[in-house]
């Protein structure tokens, strides 16, 4: 402890002898920080808003369909039982919130346009926590039941059929016998949304009245479920499939989105890539700088070993100044790290390059996350290497040779 | 009772191709509280034989032997520990640790040693005094003269008492005042503790306050003189 106690008199003020070198790897050591943490936190916060788009228009956590339903998106393909008998079944159990929809692709025609969509007969009331279209009418209303004979469009759509709020439009879908099943809806509501694609490519009715001019009756294409957690769907996907017959598939969020459940396991073995990068980038100022303490002062060291301090001090008097250097670099950094995701908490505009974005299927906003196990592996991975880091000039400073250094000029 | 002795010691060092016997079949024995120069021209293989029996150099052949304890063979912590414990040095160029004041200089091999604080302060306070530094205890090596620092730097090596002190022309760097008042201290840690010093010098004022000079030349002991039969 005394001893510690001297290495870390030493080491200190041996760190403000050279005030500007210091300064300069403080410096570097805390914008590699930042930039670390920041970076980090625009990542994850990319991915979450990637997430929450995708599984609040598409998965949920946990699907149900028709085993050929995948390969085959029809009204071939629906799910056996009627919704009498989904609720017997999992009304009763305890989910966030489950919903059955009629899922199909259909076309969209005004009286100037016709475009190719996917059509989502829901009920809005078991919808409601799943689905992101009630919070983004932008025009209109959302639909009131499933029993609703008016349609909710995306603004995109509305400017593509060259249509507007109150006009009627055609939906023509497939119905069992392959033949064409059509109605005619009054739009009754205009949506939002980001990322804008799905303004293009959902289009929102009742559900009974869909299942109606389809002529399912009472059956719908896939039921949603969602969980507590979209991390942690397992217990999720067991319950589900333990109620759920064999012959249906039931799959998780990750499988339904193969892209976005790749994107989010990748993004964790990222973050550790990431902030060991710049951490090698990082290393060479600083053992530079060591080096360069170490070299500065071989006669002080020469004395110290000719005095009887053990090489083992002398290895813990270097690493200790590393450790301190690192220290201060790393509060800066945490700090401004933590200010910089505390400053932009209400979004990055990035718009300017959102058309790449949508693409990937992130928002055009970009909101950092400030993960803590992102900060604490920042931090470890910098304070670990630091330290394998200043081994090397550590270890050479306690091999001198005390006469041979003493008499260094 | 033998407080250093060198027996048939050897230590040759290598100039491009040519070789220089610094210690040529040196043999030596020096008494407790014995106070002895060692006196040569320069490469004559005084500082070699200083840095062998302080266990900061090894010889090529012979043995050492220090407090009654063979060093030639230690492992470098063992030395480094013998040097902590067992012997002081007070080396030419003061050697003192430019961002330490004094007072933690002079506490430093305490520190190693794992005095507790207050008593290393009391010792380091005391010490000083004793070698007239006092009131510049807070002072870094950069705001004291050559005397002031060469001082601090015996303080430090005689302040946890060493058996044996080891100084390498302690007064090469000081004007004769400094060099007598450094001198009468030795003389007066010696007589009064009992503390053995071997100093190497060719400075004639050092020689005279020893009991025993010891003349070297070409790494080879050439006289051996007791002043105080003289």
């Amino acid at each position: 402890m005394r001893q510690l106690q001297i290495l870390a008199i030493l080491a200190w003020r041996n760190l403000w002898r050279n005030h500007r070198r210091t300064l300069i790897m403080i410096s570097a050591v805390t914008i590699g920080v930042w930039a670390m943490i920041f970076m980090t936190a625009l990542m994850r916060g990319m991915v979450n808003e990637m997430l929450r788009d995708g599984i609040q228009v598409l998965p949920g956590h946990v699907q149900i369909h028709h085993p050929d339903y995948r390969d085959d998106p029809s009204i071939n393909n629906l799910i056996p039982g009627t919704e009498d008998e989904l609720e017997s079944i999992f009304g009763g159990q305890e989910f966030e919130a489950w919903a059955g929809r009629v899922r199909v692709p259909a076309v969209i025609t005004s009286e100037r346009e016709s475009r190719g969509i996917t059509l989502l007969g829901i009920d809005p009331i078991a919808e409601a926590p799943i689905s992101f279209v009630f919070d983004d009418i932008v025009e209109g209303r959302f639909l009131k039941d499933g029993a609703d004979s008016g349609v909710v469009i995306g603004r995109k759509m509305v400017d593509k059929l060259d249509t507007r709020l109150g006009k009627r439009v055609v939906l023509m879908s497939q119905d069992p016998e392959n033949e064409i099943a059509d109605r005619g809806f009054r739009v009754v509501g205009i949506f939002d949304s980001d990322p804008d694609s799905h303004e293009e490519t959902f289009v929102f009715a009742g559900k009974e009245t869909i299942q109606k001019m389809l002529g399912v009756e009472d059956r719908v294409t896939e039921v949603v479920f969602l969980g507590q957690d979209i991390r942690n769907v397992e217990a999720l996907l067991k319950k589900v499939s333990g109620l759920t017959d064999s012959s249906l598939d039931v799959e998780p969020w990750y499988e339904l989105d193969t892209y976005l459940g790749a994107m989010v396991k990748m993004m964790d073995g990222f973050v550790l890539v990431w902030v060991i990068v710049i951490f090698l980038a990082l290393s060479f100022g600083l053992v530079n700088t060591l080096v360069m303490a170490v070299f500065e002062r071989i006669r002080e060291i020469g004395l110290m070993l000719a005095l009887g301090m053990p090489p083992v001090n002398i290895v813990g008097q270097v690493i200790v100044e590393s450790l301190a250097l690192l220290t201060i670099g790393l509060a800066l950094g945490n700090a401004l790290a933590w200010l910089a995701v505390v400053t932009l908490e209400d979004g990055i505009d990035i718009s300017a390059v959102a058309q790449g974005m949508e693409m990937m299927g992130a928002s055009s906003v970009l909101y950092p996350v400030l993960h803590m196990t992102d900060v604490i592996t920042a931090n470890i991975v910098v304070l670990v290497l630091g330290f394998l880091a200043s081994l090397s000039p550590a270890w050479r400073a306690s091999r001198y040779q005390p006469v041979e250094a003493i008499t260094k000029v | 009772m033998t407080a250093v002795r060198c027996i048939d010691l050897c230590r040759t060092y290598y100039q491009g191709d040519q070789a220089i016997k610094a210690l040529d079949h040196v043999n030596l024995e020096i008494q407790e509280s014995g106070f002895v120069c060692l006196s040569a021209p320069s490469g004559g293989g005084k500082t070699t034989l200083l840095n062998a029996i302080g266990g900061l150099d090894r010889p090529d052949s012979g043995e050492i032997w220090v407090a009654g304890r063979r060093i030639d063979n230690l492992s470098k912590g063992q030395l480094a520990k013998l040097r902590l414990h067992q012997i002081g040095f007070v080396f030419q160029a003061y050697n003192l640790i430019p961002v330490l004041s004094a007072r933690e200089n002079v506490e430093f091999v305490m520190q190693i040693q794992g005095v507790p604080a207050d008593k290393r302060a009391d010792q380091a306070n005391a010490i000083l005094d004793e070698v007239g530094l006092k009131g510049l205890e807070d002072r870094r090596p950069a705001d004291m003269s050559g005397g002031q620092q060469q001082r601090v730097a015996v303080a430090r090596a005689i302040v946890s008492r060493p058996a044996l002190v080891l100084a390498d022309e302690p007064t090469a760097n000081l004007d004769s005042h400094s060099a007598d008042g450094l001198m009468e201290l030795f003389v007066e840690l010696n007589q009064h503790h009992g503390t053995t010093f071997v100093i190497a010098t060719h400075d004639q004022r050092v020689m005279a306050y020893a009991k025993r000079l010891i003349r070297m030349l070409d790494g080879r002991i050439v006289d051996d003189i007791d002043q105080q039969a003289a």
